[in-house]
């Protein structure tokens, strides 16, 4: 079976869908890998590179004609008129980003050619498909990048600075939404040295962000943003005004703000309003990763870098791109896992069984399948987090203030017992007692300063020494007569000195092998 | 010199010398630098205690008990030579078997031939309960310890055999058992009128019941919970000495198996403390039967799957790690992987990254087990860290290793308050960046719990033999090194 990797059309899409790192990857899943001449250029990948590693370099047609084709952006009109996906086979299978919602005239192109289309955006955000995530890796991809144009744009130090020449405080950054995107612009803000701040409805998230070393802004209004899939959804108008009023009063203090929020098929939520830009010191750089659905910010000019009172407001959309080897190899990857998933060369089919491919698979052997009703057992939101009550019924009672009821007991009848003995035991049986009990606390004292890596060598040197119940033996066996005592004497000798010569042979052999 | 034999202080003063060398012997296990030397005052006490009894008064001939000396040393010596280290929980409860059998006889003998002054009706009974306690925990130890044996080699099944109305069955036994040590007390005592040999019937009904009620006790342990069962019946073996010591009399003898018996004691209780159970829920609970727990929440259960590697990408993965830790676990005990671990380590080392050892407490068979193996296969033991000394290193860690270990890094004993593990400690393996887990299959471990690790995004499974796939890994580490 044959991948197709034909170039992307977008001249801003500088990204390809196969890095010659994944080819023998595919080649190990059963495919053949057709890569159209050029396609990796822009990504720092030579038609060498590709054929070196095991693929052939094919023209356009001939990519477009395969069984499999990787893509990246949704297919469109070529200049000469044609439309891409007309180069499709029937029955072959178009892996690409296809915003199925936007896209109805498309999909139905796709279906006509009777071929089908999985629409990566549209895999499902669970544990087993992570590996198939596009929007993730690319995400993380674009938080980086986010934080490398702020910085650009950005006329002073991320990192707090202090020389003869005067000294420079550490740039101050707001991240707002913390899914991956803004996760990964927290970790590369603060490895740059900025004192980062992270806001986010879902209060999950703050666990998370904290681990990335940012502080957790939090408004004083309790409403959980959790909207499933791993997004936030609207909130209610008071949580927003509250919101508000943390985002002016952070303008006028940070000197970056990147926003990544977006709601999943809606335009994405204005957060920075030309008021809090306004608020902002000349300067201070907005990146708003949410420019291609509507932007965050309210100046924000899709595709450009707009100043506004000296405030640059970066709303690129092609951030991946501006990092496109990393993104096309992770991208590749992304697409080798979900054609393994989908069972590699030999057993490629789209199982609309499985979760990940029902919800994906936008065309399906010529049949439209968008709008895809949902999966019969899809995530459930999480309920709400038990109270940990419960663990406290069981857990610790209250540290008692004196000596517990059977303790007291437990002394008292020690008391009794002894007194017992003192009374009827012979003499000598209190003095053996004597040197038992005192033995017992030596043992507990010296045991505990034993060295837990030199527990094995401490029970077979025990062993060892309780061979001295050798001298019980010897002192039955030795009596010169050749009674059934003396037998039994004697065998007890052979058993124990067995542990004494085994016991200290062993530990001796063990603690010659530890060294430093 | 002594034609007489020694004269009773002076054997009481070198008896004294041998246990002051004895405890002297176990302080020494205190650090690995003094350890050496703690065993050769072993050595040196027992030597001492020995030669003096040869010349005890009470012995009239001493070439019966040469003999037997002689013939047991020799097998002791064969055995210590051989042993693979492995093998050590074996030879260990096997040990631990000979000095309960050895109690049991002792504890015979002196009734039928009682030493010292027993004229008084109060030494007799004092002398008579010293023995049938003595030969009733000598019989439970040995038995105990050879189910042990069977258990840890193989030849028994590892899962607990438990029988219906075991705990009245175990009281049952302990009820013969005091039952019948009275009575015979009374017999020999001549408060009850009967037949001397009643009470030898007695002693050795004691003797069979007891020793039921050790096969009985361990047979319904698991497989995983023999670090403790051992760590008991080492125990066990201290507190069989030193009963044998109170029957003759014998100070050495009491002191010997005071300090055993603390040991075993406390090991038991580190070992339970590093499972978060308490030691009756070890030795009459029988494991994972779910009888206080509900069940673990399905929620929380592994969902989603497992990320398979081979070993060129762990090669890659490794290449581009700074800091290591390989977590070690029965696993590589059994596939005795331990020198391939060890060329592992040395060829990271060499190329200047960090390589730790994460060592669990309950890790393997037997206190300490991992520790030994690795000591053997020539890891140098400050790389090789305890639970609580490394445990908050792992978030720093990129990449993690965990060879052939399952419940000690099941991350549900914090998250999942029902899970049969839930509160036990657990090494945190799944907070560094990458953990590669090295297992055979995808089998829970022996806890049967299912393990949330194997399918978090950050772990990676690499199948196989231990021994095998750490073979391959060294030899594409040497490959990735030349090229």
């Amino acid at each position: 079976m044959r991948i197709g990797v034909p170039r992307e059309l977008a001249p801003a899409e500088r990204r390809v869908a196969v890095a010659p790192d994944t080819v023998p990857r595919l080649i190990k899943l059963g495919f053949e890998v057709a890569v159209e001449a050029g396609a990796g250029q822009s990504a720092g990948f030579s038609d060498e590179a590709y054929a070196l590693a095991g693929a052939t370099v094919v023209d356009r047609d001939t990519a477009w004609a395969c069984e499999v084709v990787a893509h990246i952006e949704p297919p469109g009109v070529r200049p000469d008129g044609t439309h891409e996906v007309d180069g499709l086979a029937a029955g072959a299978v178009l892996v690409s980003l296809l915003d199925p919602a936007r896209n109805g005239e498309l999909l139905q192109r796709i279906a006509d050619r009777g071929a089908s289309a999985i629409s990566l955006e549209r895999i499902p955000r669970i544990t087993r498909a992570q590996k198939m995530d596009v929007l993730s890796s690319m995400a993380n991809i674009a938080g980086y990048r986010a934080v490398i144009e702020a910085a650009q744009h950005f006329g002073s130090f991320f990192t707090g600075q202090m020389t003869a020449a005067g000294k420079a405080p550490p740039a101050r950054v707001l991240v707002i939404g913390a899914g991956v995107a803004g996760l990964a612009a927290i970790g590369a803000a603060r490895s740059l040295g900025a004192e980062v701040r992270a806001f986010d409805v879902r209060a999950a998230c703050q666990e998370q962000v904290e681990s990335m070393g940012a502080k957790f802004l939090k408004v004083n209004l309790d409403e959980s943003g959790e909207g499933g899939g791993g997004y936030a959804k609207t909130m209610s108008p008071e949580f927003i005004a509250a919101e508000m009023a943390l985002f002016l009063e952070q303008a006028k203090q940070v000197d970056v703000i990147i926003t990544t929020a977006l709601i999943p098929g809606k335009r994405a939520p204005e957060l920075i309003t030309a008021e809090h830009v306004a608020a902002m010191k000349p300067g201070s750089v907005v990146v708003d990763l949410a420019a291609a659905t509507g932007g965050n910010c309210a100046l924000t000019r899709p595709g450009e870098v707009a100043t506004v009172h000296g405030v640059h407001i970066i709303g690129y959309l092609d951030l991946t791109s501006r990092m496109s080897t990393v993104a096309s190899r992770f991208f590749g990857q992304n697409i080798a896992h979900l054609l393994d998933d989908m069972g590699g060369g030999s057993k490629l089919a789209i199982n609309l069984e499985d979760e990940v491919l029902h919800q994906s698979a936008v065309v399906h052997a010529g049949q439209l399948r968008w709008p895809i009703a949902p999966f019969p057992n899809a995530a459930p939101l999480p309920a709400p987090k038990p109270q940990p009550a419960a663990k406290v019924e069981h857990g610790h009672k209250p540290a008692p203030t004196g000596p517990s009821v059977a303790s007291r007991v437990g002394g008292l009848v020690g008391a009794v017992l002894l007194a017992l003995l003192g009374v009827f035991a012979p003499g000598e049986f209190l003095q053996h007692l004597t040197v038992f009990i005192l033995a017992c606390f030596v043992g507990w004292q010296l045991i505990w300063s034993v060295s837990p890596a030199l527990h094995t060598p401490l029970m077979s040197v025990t062993n060892a020494i309780s061979g001295i119940i050798v001298l019980g033996g010897m002192l039955t066996a030795g009596s010169g007569e050749f009674d059934a005592a003396a037998i039994l004497g004697a065998i007890a000798i052979l058993f124990a000195s067995i542990n004494i010569v085994g016991g200290f042979l062993v530990t001796q052999r063990m603690l010659r092998m530890f060294h430093r | 010199m002594f034609p007489d034999g020694l004269p009773e202080s002076l054997l009481t003063a070198c008896y004294l010398a041998a246990g002051i060398l004895f405890i002297l012997s176990l302080g020494g296990l205190s650090s690995q630098e003094t350890a050496r030397r703690g065993n050769v005052f072993g050595i040196v006490g027992m030597a001492l205690a020995i030669g003096v009894t040869t010349l005890h008064p009470a012995i009239q001939s001493p070439w019966l008990m040469l003999v037997a000396v002689l013939v047991g040393g020799s097998i002791g010596a064969v055995m210590a030579k051989r042993v693979v280290m492995t093998a050590m929980p074996e030879l260990v409860a096997l040990l631990h078997s000979f000095v309960g059998l050895a109690a049991v006889l002792v504890g015979i003998a002196s009734f039928l031939h009682p030493h010292g002054d027993l004229a008084s009706t109060a030494a007799l009974v004092v002398h008579d309960t010293e023995v049938w306690l003595g030969v009733a925990i000598g019989a439970i130890t040995f038995t105990g310890s050879v189910v042990a044996w069977g258990k840890l080699r193989g030849s028994l099944s590892g899962k607990p055999m438990l029988l219906p109305g075991r705990h009245a069955m175990n009281l049952a036994g302990l009820l013969i058992i005091v039952g019948s040590g009275v009575g015979l007390t009374l017999v020999h005592a001549q408060i009850i009128p009967a037949p001397a040999e009643a009470g030898v019937a007695l002693l050795l009904l004691i003797s069979v019941v007891a020793g039921l009620m050790g096969l009985h006790l361990v047979l319904a342990i698991g497989g995983a919970d023999m670090p403790v069962v051992v760590s008991l019946l080492n125990s066990y073996s201290g507190w069989a000495a030193a009963a044998a010591g109170f029957m003759l009399s014998n100070d050495l003898l009491i002191v010997t198996g005071a300090l055993v018996g603390s040991s075993g004691a406390i090991l038991s209780h580190i070992m339970c403390k590093a499972m978060n159970r308490s030691i009756w829920n070890v030795v009459f609970g029988g494991f994972g039967t779910g009888e206080s727990k509900g069940p673990a929440t399905a929620v929380e259960g592994p969902q989603g799957e497992v990320n398979p590697i081979e070993t060129d990408e762990l090669v890659a993965l490794i290449d581009d790690a700074r800091s290591i830790v390989i977590v070690p676990g029965y696993g590589m005990a059994v596939a005795r992987a331990q020198h391939p671990v060890e060329r592992f380590t040395s060829l990271l080392r060499a190329r200047g990254k960090t390589v730790r050892y994460a060592i669990h407490p309950v890790a393997g068979r037997l206190p300490g087990h991992m520790n030994v193996l690795l000591a053997e296969a020539g890891v140098p033991y400050d790389i090789v860290l305890e639970m609580d000394e490394i445990n908050e290193d792992f978030p720093e860690t990129d990449l993690v290793l965990v060879i052939g270990a399952n419940d000690i890094v099941n991350p549900s004993a914090q998250t999942d308050p029902n899970s049969p593990i839930a509160g036990m400690p657990v090494l945190e393996a799944w907070k560094a960046g990458t953990v590669v887990v090295l297992k055979r299959g995808m089998g829970s471990g022996y806890a049967g719990v299912e393990n949330p690790l194997f399918v978090l995004d950050n772990t990676r499974m690499l199948f196989g033999d231990a021994r095998d796939r750490m073979e391959k890994l060294v030899s594409g580490l040497g490959a990735s090194a030349a090229a």
